[in-house]
């Protein structure tokens, strides 16, 4: 089995990594290809960037951010936000991410997919699922549908999806904890890997997180202190979770 | 400047080869030119996409022929990921595909833990943690490295091939890719 993985997650708007709570109230925060390398530098496992303007003009400018963090980034990265086709998807993959992230766009149109998993690989192919009050929302969270968190989960992982990005609204932001019942209720209904998401606010929290998905996605508590992301890593080795050996710097 | 070619099969992300060679100070030539896989000092098969497509593709362009004169004739070619599993002779990906023959060995899908197996791996006797994100894997005699029980490295003759992302992990994977390019 692959080693849990801690996964800093980059909300961007306008080509800045921005950070709100309960996705209002937008803070800037940062470069996104600095901060990338940083994090990457510094042991974070993956990364996720999510666009969360995702206006038509913003796609564009996300291209880029995507292009130039390609460049200079060895490790994988996500990129979610505004991918609403196979060819949105085929831009993002083309320009140097390793994986795409749809959400409303797979509600809409759940043979996305299967479309984007035929073309790349399943692993390609990560739906993330915004879950408050036993249904999906979309806009954000902002908006609750019809369809229910567990049997959408199940769903998407029959179509193809190579793992799920699951976010309690409600937690996100809090830093009080993540979704634990939630996380593994969804985990225990798939079998593909579920990456927790919302309301990281310490190392406890994200091991806790771990025991139940095979990754933790961060954000607060890595962006208001990136210097501390291999001390965070060191805590949550030290609750028993095994995180990926790093080498050493020969710096 | 060395160069490079990575054989392009139209499944997208050969950028990050690419990006990780020129941290090598190598130059990654994109193209299914079979001439340019015949004259490189060095050929890298990438893997992202289904094997049927990534086939045919290879097949279309005369690229699949030029690998394998390439490696009876000792030229140096490396596999990742996808690119490891089109060497060997069959996979049961897409309702069974026919794949190069470069090593003896099938491809089969994985069976036990979540699929895909996605993140980082000890690779054995290495020691090493790398990057995995796949839902099939070699099965070969040539097998020289593993992670977990999976095939991790395949070589044989001119032909070594991972099963990890050398382009995705990190300072680990630099040296990996530093090494093969050595050899050339």
């Amino acid at each position: 089995m692959p080693l849990p993985r801690l996964i800093p997650c980059l909300d961007v708007a306008r080509g800045r990594v921005v950070k709100g709570v309960s996705f209002v109230g937008l803070r800037d925060v940062g470069d996104p290809v600095e901060l990338a390398t940083f994090y990457g530098a510094l042991g974070a496992d993956e990364l996720v960037f999510l666009d969360i303007a995702a206006t038509p003009d913003d796609a564009q400018t996300m291209l880029e951010v995507v292009t130039r963090v390609a460049d200079v980034l060895d490790i994988p990265f996500t990129v979610g936000g505004g991918v609403r086709s196979l060819d949105d998807a085929s831009r993002i993959i083309e320009a140097g991410a390793d994986r795409v992230s749809i959400n409303s766009a797979a509600l809409a149109d759940p043979d996305l997919i299967t479309r984007i998993a035929d073309r790349f690989g399943a692993q390609a192919v990560v739906v993330a699922i915004d879950a408050g009050e036993g249904v999906v929302h979309t806009h954000g969270g902002a908006v609750a549908t019809q369809v229910a968190t567990i049997p959408w989960a199940v769903e998407v992982a029959s179509r193809g999806a190579g793992e799920i990005l699951l976010t309690s609204i409600r937690h996100d932001g809090h830093r009080e904890g993540f979704d634990l019942e939630l996380t593994q209720a969804v985990h225990d209904a798939v079998t593909i890997p579920v990456i927790a998401s919302g309301g990281a606010g310490n190392a406890r929290h994200v091991a806790e997180a771990l025991a139940v998905a095979d990754a933790a996605l961060v954000a607060s508590i890595v962006h208001e202190n990136p210097q501390g992301l291999p001390g965070l890593r060191a805590e949550i080795q030290g609750l028993g979770v095994a995180l990926r050996p790093l080498r050493r710097h020969h710096d | 400047m060395r160069e490079v070619v990575v054989v392009d099969y139209g499944a997208g992300n050969t950028h990050s080869v690419v990006a990780a060679l020129g941290r090598l100070d190598a130059r990654g030539r994109v193209t299914s030119d079979p001439l340019a896989i015949a004259g490189a000092d060095f050929v890298i098969l990438p893997g992202v996409g289904s094997a049927r497509s990534a086939m045919a593709r290879l097949n279309n362009t005369g690229a699949a022929a030029s690998l394998v004169e390439r490696i009876r004739s000792e030229g140096s070619v490396l596999g990742i990921c996808l690119g490891l599993q089109l060497a060997l002779e069959s996979s049961e990906e897409d309702g069974g595909v026919t794949g190069l023959g470069l090593i003896e060995g099938t491809v089969t899908r994985l069976r036990e833990g979540r699929v895909p197996r996605l993140g980082w791996e000890v690779v054995e006797p290495w020691g090493e943690a790398f990057y995995f994100a796949h839902s099939y894997a070699a099965r070969t005699p040539y097998a020289t490295a593993s992670a977990d029980g999976v095939t991790a490295v395949v070589e044989h003759g001119a032909f070594l091939g991972v099963q990890f992302h050398p382009e995705k992990s990190g300072p680990a994977g630099l040296d990996f890719l530093a090494s093969c390019l050595s050899r050339v």
